[in-house]
């Protein structure tokens, strides 16, 4: 007779073999190596929770020190490669498999790794896809994660940076694996509730507080007079053409100078109410003057950032917050809102081609893209009309009955046409298809493609590619924002001048905005020291964003 | 280090009669540009010492556009580069013009 409870009988084997490491569910730091040997089977398919941003570092030290002749094979499923463990694992044989979303820091490291067949690849996914294939085809047997506090029947306080945390759970405890977290600290009672107890088999009290990156500050400091002027383009041209209320930025430092420019130049400008009033976004610091002058809603958070917490808890009317105040950040939920409830998407990139694919991966690097191709792209499972989707779905060719036309999302990419060391932003073809062929991959890692791409900014003008009608006018387009690269001087004069003229091409004067104009006084705070100003003393910046 | 000069006849002398200006900061990523108003009012020159090598191209054209757009006759102006972009070049020539104007 078939055993229809097979898996369940096997969880608990695995929690009963852990238990011998334990007090209830409490591991002190220093067994965590052997409970891991002792609930972790060869070939396993393991989440080692490394976010966006908080990582579970002590879990991932512990993995790396199991002795691969007993945990050996397994097959890594998590979001983000962000430490060292988190590849060094593959190097003693540990694990052999991978699928994951990203991996900035890491991606010289994966690149080599990849193409030394250290890795044995699924796919680089969004998160949102990684997410709903734990509920599918890559269900974790054991998960690994980091919270803030626990108590001692397991009930986990997540906090500010809960991230991904509910969405592995969900996918591993209810599928007959086993959740084992590492936490700060053990309490009688946690501030509230983010994962019930009885998901969770075993708790870590971690020998260090979890690892978490201020990876969306940008220091005012920083921004130069062409990032303000890319930035008052895109206010104009974009935000307030269109009227977009509902978005998600990207985190460069072009969509930090659109948040500082908001309380003064799009005030100027009479915007205020008409536009940038509903995020999906992580709580950039630079959004603070916005929120603080009444442009800014409502936020919802993928994670949180290194010293918003205070700042957070005293605008819950703006965030998400719990019971106890503190800020309740969800990435799988907040990458939905960004795909369906969001009308625009705009953000930067590293390489764009001459039909508007886009990559942010080099020869050397596979970083992957996280939520930007998701977030980057047309939903076409959207069924509700705004203003500023049905305008852009106007603008897009109509092809039939224009009473079954949808809207369109906009996705915006706004770049420099040079980069770091000159580097051009314009290419003929994509790094991402050399590196694609190099290290075999089925498919190029491209971040947005072409044809989700609705206009690119740059500081020469803004290309609307909704209204192209053929592909020379597209590339044309390209070319005609291209500024001095070699794609930009490689232009067709009287087509571009034509394009102008039918609106394709926009430049700042035919946009009312003279260039020399784009000064650093316009920001609405010029150095992080300002930020801390406007929010009244609540914002606490990391120490290496601290220089007075 | 690269030098360039490029010379440009104009159509009319830059307005205005200050006769020196100085603009941008030298550091990585950014320029100091002196404009000088010593040349017969049609002529313009620029002379640019870059550590970059083998931009001339995009040297020449940025300059062209500039020449084009602010007609900077009687100029001559010195660039001591720091690799920066051509986008801010632009932008401190314009500069340095209006500057000029004053």
């Amino acid at each position: 007779m078939a055993d229809w409870r097979g898996e369940r009988k096997a969880r608990d084997a695995r929690i009963e073999a852990g238990r011998a490491h334990a007090r209830g569910k409490v591991v002190p730091a220093d067994a965590a190596v052997a409970l891991l040997e002792a609930v972790l089977k060869p070939g396993d398919r393991v989440c080692l929770e490394g976010d966006n941003q908080k990582q579970a570092d002590c879990l991932a030290r512990a993995l790396s020190q199991c002795d691969p002749a007993k945990v050996n094979g397994l097959h890594m499923v998590q979001s983000g490669i962000v430490l060292p463990e988190h590849l060094d694992v593959f190097e003693t044989g540990i694990a052999e498999r991978l699928d994951y979303s990203y991996s900035g820091p890491q991606g010289a490291r994966v690149a080599k790794m990849l193409y030394g067949g250290q890795i044995k690849l699924g796919a680089v996914h969004t998160y949102l896809e990684l997410f709903a294939r734990y509920f599918i085809d890559l269900t974790p047997h054991v998960a690994l994660i980091a919270g803030v506090s626990a108590d001692r029947e397991g009930n986990l306080y997540t906090g500010p940076n809960t991230e991904d945390t509910p969405t592995i759970v969900e996918a591993t405890h209810f599928k007959n694996g086993v959740v084992i977290a590492q936490v700060n600290e053990i309490v009688d009672k946690v501030p509230r509730v983010d994962i019930p107890g009885d998901r969770v088999d075993f708790v870590v009290e971690a020998d260090t507080p979890f690892f978490v990156e201020p990876l969306f500050t940008r220091d005012p400091a920083a921004m130069t007079e062409t990032q303000i002027l890319i930035a008052m383009m895109a206010i104009k041209g974009i935000y307030a053409e269109y009227g977009v209320r509902r978005l998600n930025h990207g985190i460069g430092f072009g969509t930090a100078a659109i948040e500082l420019l908001l309380p003064t130049y799009g005030e100027k400008l009479g915007l205020k109410g008409e536009i940038a009033t509903h995020f999906a976004l992580n709580p950039h610091p630079t959004l603070i003057p916005a929120i603080e002058s009444g442009w800014v809603k409502q936020v919802h958070c993928f994670g949180s950032e290194v010293g918003m917490d205070r700042y957070i808890r005293e605008r819950s009317d703006v965030f998400f917050t719990g019971a106890d105040g503190s800020l309740r950040s969800n990435r799988a939920l907040c990458q939905t809102a960004g795909l369906y409830a969001c009308d625009m998407f705009i953000g930067a990139t590293l390489q764009i081609d001459l039909m508007g694919h886009s990559s942010t991966v080099t020869q050397s690097r596979v970083a992957g893209f996280g939520g930007a191709p998701n977030m980057g792209s047309d939903p076409h499972g959207r069924r509700h009309p705004s203003d500023a989707w049905m305008k852009a779905g106007r603008e897009a060719q109509v092809v039939g009955d224009p009473a079954l036309m949808r809207g369109r999302k906009l996705v915006v990419q706004l770049v420099e046409t040079f980069g770091d060391k000159l580097v051009p932003t314009f290419v003929e073809r994509l790094d991402a298809m050399e590196l694609a062929k190099k290290i075999g991959l089925e498919l190029a890692p491209v971040m947005i493609y072409a044809d989700d791409v609705t206009h690119i900014v740059t500081e020469e003008g803004i290309a609307n590619l909704l209204l192209c009608r053929d592909a020379d006018d597209r590339e044309q387009a390209i070319r005609g924002v291209a500024g001095y690269t070699e794609i930009g001087r490689g232009r067709d004069r009287a087509k571009v001048e034509e394009l102008r003229a039918r609106g394709i091409i926009r430049r700042p004067e035919d946009l009312g905005i003279e260039p020399l104009d784009a000064d650093r006084s316009l920001l609405a705070a010029r150095s992080i020291k300002d930020l801390v100003h406007w929010s009244g003393g609540l914002y606490e910046p990391p120490a290496k964003f601290r220089n007075w | 280090m690269e030098s360039l000069t490029f010379r440009h006849t104009t159509q009319k002398p830059l307005p205005g009669t200050r006769a020196q200006a100085i603009t941008g900061v030298v550091a990585s990523g950014n320029l100091e540009i002196l404009l000088e108003r010593v040349l017969p009012p049609d002529a313009f020159e620029i002379a640019i010492e870059t550590p970059i090598a083998g931009y001339g191209p995009v040297w020449e054209a940025v300059v062209a556009d500039f020449v084009a757009r602010a007609q900077p006759g009687g100029v001559r102006i010195s660039i001591n580069d720091g690799g920066a972009r051509p986008d801010t070049v632009s932008l401190r020539l314009l500069q340095g013009a209006r500057l000029l104007e004053a």
